[in-house]
């Protein structure tokens, strides 16, 4: 009886292991940001490039920032979440706009809708360097004092948006 | 438009054909460095590759970095600690020694001692098994009436 339950038992764990690894994302790595204050830029606005911004602007203030680029696939997916959620004035939103030619950018906010309070242009991605950036479209959330909280790889779904961020920044802004 | 979207993202999955790093330092020492460097930083894009070995548009751009960041003057440290200050330790293709990754860079000794130990356990209570067994009372009356048959066969 002995002889079976040692390797079934093994072999339970292993599987146990196995199941937790695959169910892993390899994609969403840790940032090392949660916690620690927003890289500090200064960028043209996307609309007004005579104009600049810098997270220092909103000091005070729950706001996300969600890198985007017109050429990002997956940002089509996630823009009606932002819509809706720009349209509840939950949350200000900002734009990192990421590596994109500022016509294409434009003409995709024309198409989809602006979803943004206002966007920057980062053209070199330096800024998104910065940021930890490695795959548009991302969203940080930053408090008040100007730290990242969160850090949303990837699309915004409204699960992540309902479970995860909506709570945080309500949170953050009492 | 669509055609743009499929070549940028054809371009951000790695799909492109993959290449050498285009050096664009001119010293050789310098250009050494900047490749020694790449060599050592996973590019996050591309995740089985280094920022040297990908064509991902974020591996070029952080090799630029690393080439300014020499041009500066700064340490190799200093441009590592660059890369894990905002990419985290998942960056180093070597993960340093530390609480988290104990069990990365020691479970595999610790595997291989397990496996181990449970071999020679197996070993010694075969031997043990094999060479003290003393034969019961019964055994030893058989063992005898089989001798016995077997001499009284060869008497015939």
């Amino acid at each position: 009886m002995n002889r079976f339950l040692v390797p079934l038992a093994v072999f339970i764990v292993m599987v146990a292991f196995l199941a937790v690894g695959l169910g892993l994302n390899p994609r969403e790595v840790p940032s090392p940001l949660i916690n620690k204050p927003a890289p500090a830029f200064r960028l043209p606005q996307l609309h007004l490039p005579d104009k600049t911004f810098s997270q220092q602007d909103m000091k005070g203030k729950v706001w996300l920032l969600n890198v985007w680029a017109s050429w990002c696939v997956s940002c089509r997916q996630e823009h009606p979440v932002l819509m809706e959620l720009a349209k509840s004035n939950a949350v200000p939103i900002y734009g990192l706009n990421y590596k994109d030619p500022r016509d294409d950018a434009l003409a995709w906010l024309k198409q989809f809708g602006d979803p943004y309070v206002l966007s920057i242009a980062d053209r070199d991605g330096r800024v998104g360097i910065d940021y930890g950036v490695y795959g548009v479209p991302e969203t940080f959330v930053i408090d008040k004092e100007g730290a990242i909280r969160y850090k949303q790889i990837g699309p915004v779904t409204p699960e992540a948006l309902r479970d995860k961020i909506l709570p945080l920044v309500k949170a953050l802004q009492s | 438009m669509r055609l743009l979207a499929l070549t940028a993202m054809l371009l951000f999955a790695c799909a492109a054909a993959a290449g050498d790093a285009v050096p664009t330092i001119t010293d050789p020492v310098t250009n050494k460095r900047a490749v020694h460097l790449a060599e050592q930083l996973r590019c996050l894009v591309c995740q089985n590759q280094s920022i040297a070995d990908s064509n991902a548009e974020l591996a070029v751009d952080l090799r630029r970095q690393i080439n300014e960041q020499i041009a500066q003057g700064r340490s190799d440290g200093e441009i590592v600690d660059f890369m894990v200050q905002r990419y985290g330790e998942f960056v180093l293709y070597r993960p340093p020694l530390n609480a988290v990754t104990l069990l990365l860079w020691f479970g595999p000794v610790l595997l291989f001692a397990a496996g181990l130990a449970v071999l020679i356990y197996n070993l010694r209570r075969r031997r043990a098994q094999r060479d003290e067994q003393p034969l019961t009372a019964d055994q030893h009356k058989q063992a005898e009436r089989l001798l016995a048959a077997g001499s009284e066969r060869e008497h015939r």
